[in-house]
């Protein structure tokens, strides 16, 4: 069941669950930030409405600056703006920045140490129709090997709202991954969030496995944990928005509890949250494991569910891999 | 407002860039590894700014109203390192200490590690960029100190140049200017055989920039040419500056050869007693 600690949508699993896309979440924390901190600047790669830059644009418009079809120019003007005593936050696909940026943001922004905040927009296969140009990924893995820089996957447009605000108190380097569709709202304006915490979003009684899940496919997770309580598997789901810092010890004590994991992810499968997870307790307690995630592919174009299950990602193959690593144990 | 450079001043500078010069040979001689003819070539455009250009205070590097001096070709730090310790910044002793373990003074400049670098560079291309971030927070500000980006002619082949350029006239960024170290040279050859560059001049003009010339040798010129550029409104401004890479040691001049790599002791002797002596022309006051 659904923990009722967390104040959680209690529709998450009606079938008219109210749908809104991360990326709105960004552009309201935006705003928010754009009015109680004045050195909070944006820039934005030619991509001001859909990556919902518009609303700090309009509202502070000689803080915002567009740099046209320019990545590494934003990424490290951004790093000038940082280290000059600002806020800045950048904007664009995630197959752009930090895809094309990769090095600029290294360098200039995070050997540097400058304050930025990385907004990758489109990630994932549900990016859809445009194809996998634009459905990023890899972005996880490229910000996640960088040095000190917080990595924070949102599950939802209220989740997604939190960790922008959250991401502006942090001084240093912080990678925000969006989406571009509408997305399965799990939880509340309530829900806690605190940037380095994984929270148990299911919980059964003697688990026999644990999901964790990040970004919007832990409604997926949701989604095949009530189907595998209802046919007396208990798991537990946990969220985990903040791949860098890693919650460690909490990690380690679900594990520890359900004796084998299964990681969930909008991502490829190497070096995204399944590679944190897993080099973590390589390390610590050895598990049995499975992933959900791209398998050396590219995805396609698509309606996203149609992705989701075709590359699979959904409900069914979460199920299926619940049932083989609790088979491994 | 910088001062007009009086014929005192400009003999001390003269001498002090030779000084410059001697102690980049011995600093990278120590290292063992690093860049030769670029940082021989900058020397008297350093020698300007950290001695008469820039408005600094060396024993506050973090001061709000200095001017800011962006280094984007990173590999040529060795000036840079040189001219900072003798203005003060650091302890002249620590230049032996160039590109070893624990020292502050890194391969290339790592800006948290050394107070006065104001950014980190290396890769090429990025240093334009990054001193637009800090023109525009000047302005946003309304804080008048300047910003100045120096740059190599080779990483004009490098797209972000002119991603930077094109934003800095779009935005007007009058309190910023850019020195181009128009050498020729680049690590696989002379730079109009690897890609052509040319005309420099009309490519900025093109991109909407003020732009002068200027030789990069002849201080009294390059410090005339700065005093205009900070001049112009409405616009960033460029200074090409025509050097002669690895100038002052005979051997090294115009060679491409001595892009990115120090003397050994037996070639450091001759450079020291050239620049010495002035490639021969007066007795050396060292010896």
């Amino acid at each position: 069941m659904l923990n009722p600690e967390l104040k959680l949508n209690e529709k998450v699993f009606d079938e008219d669950v109210e749908q809104m896309a991360t990326r709105e979440g960004y552009g309201e924390g935006l705003v928010e930030l754009g009015e109680k901190n004045p050195n909070v600047v944006a820039l934005c790669a030619d991509l001001t409405e859909s990556t919902k830059v518009e609303g700090f644009a309009k509202k502070f418009p000689e803080r915002y600056f567009e740099v046209g079809v320019a990545e590494q120019n934003m990424a490290a003007i951004a790093a000038g703006l940082a280290i000059s005593g600002k806020v800045p936050f950048i904007s664009s696909y995630a197959t752009f920045s930090p895809g094309k940026n990769w090095e600029t943001i290294r360098t200039t922004i995070v050997y540097n140490q400058a304050n930025v905040k990385i907004a990758g927009h489109h990630s994932g296969i549900v990016t859809g129709p445009d194809g996998a140009t634009h459905q990023a990924t890899e972005d996880i893995a490229l910000m996640r090997t960088l040095p000190k820089v917080s990595v924070i996957v949102p599950c939802d447009s209220h989740q997604a709202q939190k960790a922008t605000i959250a991401a502006c108190s942090l001084n240093g380097p912080v990678y925000l991954r969006f989406t571009r569709d509408k997305t399965s709202v799990i939880t509340t304006t309530d829900t806690p969030f605190e940037v380095g915490k994984v929270y148990k979003y299911f919980q059964s009684e003697s688990p026999k496995a644990v999901i964790f899940g990040t970004g919007h496919l832990l409604y997926q997770a949701l989604l095949a944990a009530g189907e595998l309580e209802g046919e007396g598997t208990g798991v537990t789901v946990v969220n985990v928005p903040t791949i860098k810092p890693l919650d460690v010890e909490a990690v380690l004590n679900l594990v520890k509890e359900a004796g084998a994991v299964v990681c969930v992810e909008d991502h490829q499968i190497e070096g995204g949250l399944g590679g944190a997870i897993a080099e973590l307790l390589a390390g610590h307690m050895p598990a049995p494991m499975e992933f959900i995630g791209l398998r050396n592919t590219f995805a396609e174009s698509g309606k996203p569910q149609e992705l989701i299950e075709k590359y699979g990602l959904g409900k069914e193959a979460i199920v299926a891999a619940v049932k083989k690593v609790i088979l491994r144990k | 407002m910088i001062d007009e450079l009086l014929e005192t001043k400009l003999v001390e500078l003269e001498k002090k860039a030779v000084k410059i010069r001697e102690m980049i040979i011995e600093t990278l001689l120590e290292a063992g590894s690093g860049h030769s003819a670029g940082p021989l070539g900058m020397a008297d455009i350093f020698c300007a700014f950290y001695f008469h250009i820039l408005n600094h205070d060396p024993k506050n590097p973090d001061w709000p109203e200095r001017d800011r001096l962006v280094l984007s070709n990173g590999h040529i730090c060795p000036v840079r390192y040189v001219s900072m310790a003798l203005a003060g910044y650091f302890p002249v002793e620590e230049l032996k200490t160039l590109r070893k373990i624990d020292s502050r003074l890194q391969g290339h400049p790592h800006r948290t590690s050394l107070p006065g670098l104001e950014t980190t560079s290396g890769p090429l291309g990025e240093g334009i960029s990054q001193a637009i971030g800090m023109a525009l927070a000047a302005k946003l500000d309304g804080a008048p100190h300047r910003i100045y980006c120096l740059t190599s002619d080779g990483e004009h082949q490098e797209g972000n140049t002119w991603e930077a350029a094109m934003f800095a006239a779009r935005n007007k960024l009058d309190n910023l200017t850019v020195v181009v170290d128009r050498n020729n040279i680049q690590i696989d050859g002379f730079t109009e055989d690897v890609m052509p560059l040319e005309s420099l001049r009309a490519k900025y003009e093109a991109f909407n920039w003020e732009v002068f010339e200027a030789d990069g040798h002849n201080i009294k010129m390059f410090v005339d040419t700065i005093r205009e550029a900070v001049a112009v409104h409405q616009r960033p401004s460029v200074v090409i500056a025509h050097t002669i890479p690895g100038r002052g040691v005979d051997f090294m001049e115009n060679k491409f050869e001595w892009h990115g790599k120090p003397p050994n002791a037996e070639e450091a002797k001759k450079a020291l007693d050239e620049l010495r002596t002035l490639q021969g022309k007066i007795e050396s006051e060292h010896q």
